[in-house]
């Protein structure tokens, strides 16, 4: 009894700065206070994202499409990147700092580049996007395959265990909270990256805004950030279930 | 038989332990004693074959490889795996089949049974020890090494774990290396006592006090066994002053 209210009670709690936040937009556009081309009124960006739905909605699912593909192929490299560096502490001294690179990068300044390489189109979104997701990809993984307590890296070597076995046995099981924290940041910047994408390869709510902004339609561009926002939400709130689930499962 | 010839160990140019001579025949309890960092865990390693000894020390042993046990200061237990899975991983390791009335014993015989399918995280320190003691046991070590395995724990529940040690070993006929830094511990379970002075730990008294084999709580009381424990105690004071 207790427990449901107080959630009814931090659910309230959470709603009141929106509310608030949202009404006193609204107040400020319909007074005049702000000129509504610069910060358009909360229900003219509703009413925005109920008429165009259908490009608004065909925008948010070419992003989320792009940024999954991303995370794919970012998942897919950084995986086998830490795999690899955990067994060879000679290729992870050669290689790791060229892939820090990839963390301090900025996504934006090579992006032109991008379209360059792959043209217009979804290859150049996927590319940003699996470049900036790459990262915490590869850091979790290693970070995680490198936590393995050592009186049981002793046990199992006790035992003859080799190095396959002890990757399998133990440093993979060890790994997977911490890699999966890294994957739940990943899938957040995954979305960033395919909108930057988009940006300079088009498609997606990237493209939407980009349209709408030289069109001096703010309400267009303030509905797709709502709904890059919401993917964004969606990705990190799946990621977290995931993460929680399995640190629950293994720890 | 293990025998220990001018054996020592440094680390980055700074002395941990040694020079160690020492024999252990095969059925001996030997409790080792000495001041934290004295390098007792680092022989311990040494002897399980996880460390070496410096260059111009020997290690000469009767044991064949892999039928060596230990036990760390921790439970250390996989949390993704059950209390049965735990205890099995060593004849995984060791690509050896899994007798199932075999595992069920062991488990028996630690007070185990009901929890096989228990994850670690459900189950209370002196559980816990249970399950490393019994994984340690699953190989068929005939030599047990145990750094400081029940230090963490509550008295009594330390106590009733040294008696089953005890019991242990009489059953599986084991040879048996214990670290401890509490010298009642060592006087209780130890057929030999060594005692280790400061870093760099060096063997400085070794005492087999003659107190029958069966071990009852009883012997914790008698003259003899305080007497046993003061000299040992003052020889491990002694071995503090020196590096002081």
């Amino acid at each position: 009894m207790r427990e449901g209210r107080t959630t009814i009670v931090h659910t309230l709690a959470l709603m009141v700065p929106f509310l608030v936040g949202t009404g006193f937009l609204e107040l400020a556009s319909r007074a005049g206070w702000v000129e509504s081309y610069l910060l358009p009124a909360p229900s003219a960006v509703v009413g925005t994202l109920w008429t165009d739905r259908v490009e608004f909605l065909a925008a948010f699912q070419d992003t989320g499409y792009s940024a999954l593909l991303g995370l794919g192929v970012a998942v897919a490299i950084g995986t086998l990147l830490a795999l690899v560096f955990s067994l060879s502490e000679w290729l992870e001294r050669a290689l790791y700092p060229y892939a820090l690179f990839f963390q301090t990068v900025p996504v934006v300044a090579v992006a032109p580049l991008l379209v360059i390489w792959f043209g217009f189109g979804r290859p150049t979104v996927v590319a940003s996007s699996a470049i900036v997701a790459f990262f915490p990809v590869l850091a979790g993984g290693l970070a995680g395959l490198r936590s393995a307590e050592p009186s049981l890296m002793d046990l199992f070597r006790l035992y003859g265990a080799s190095r396959g076995r002890v990757l399998v046995g133990l440093r993979i099981p060890s790994a997977v909270p911490q890699y999966l924290t890294g994957l739940r940041i990943a899938a957040g910047l995954a979305i960033v990256g395919a909108l930057v994408g988009e940006f300079v390869g088009g498609g997606g709510l990237g493209s939407v805004v980009d349209v709408a902004k030289t069109q001096q339609r703010v309400d267009k561009v303030f509905g797709a950030v709502l709904l890059a926002t919401l993917l964004g939400f969606l990705a990190t709130l799946v990621m977290g279930r995931v993460e929680t689930w399995a640190r629950r499962r293994l720890s | 038989m293990l025998e220990l010839e001018s054996v020592r160990r440094s680390f980055s140019g700074r002395e941990i332990l040694g020079p160690v001579r020492l024999r252990i025949e095969e059925g001996d309890f030997v409790s080792m004693v000495g001041p934290s960092g004295c390098g007792k865990s680092t022989l311990l390693r040494i002897l399980a074959g996880l460390d070496e000894s410096d260059v111009g020390g020997r290690l000469t042993s009767s044991f064949l490889p892999r039928s060596t046990g230990f036990v760390f200061q921790e439970s250390h237990l996989m949390p993704w795996r059950t209390v049965e899975e735990n205890v099995r991983l060593p004849l995984e390791l060791l690509g050896r089949k899994a007798d199932p009335g075999r595992v069920r014993e062991l488990l028996e015989l630690l007070g185990l049974k009901g929890f096989e399918r228990h994850r670690p995280r459900q189950l209370s320190g002196g559980m816990k020890m249970r399950v490393s003691l019994a994984r340690a046991l699953m190989g068929e070590p005939r030599l047990l090494l145990l750094d400081e395995p029940f230090a963490a724990l509550d008295e009594p529940v330390r106590e009733a774990l040294d008696d089953e040690l005890l019991r242990l070993k009489r059953e599986m006929n084991l040879t048996v290396v214990f670290v401890t830094h509490s010298v009642a511990e060592a006087v209780y379970l130890g057929s030999r006592v060594l005692v280790f002075s400061a870093r760099p730990g060096r063997i400085i008294m070794e005492r087999s006090p003659n107190f029958p084999s069966e071990r009852t709580a009883l012997l914790r009381e008698t003259p003899e066994f305080h007497r046993e424990t003061r000299l040992l105690s003052r020889a491990l004071r002694a071995g503090y002053e020196e590096a002081l």
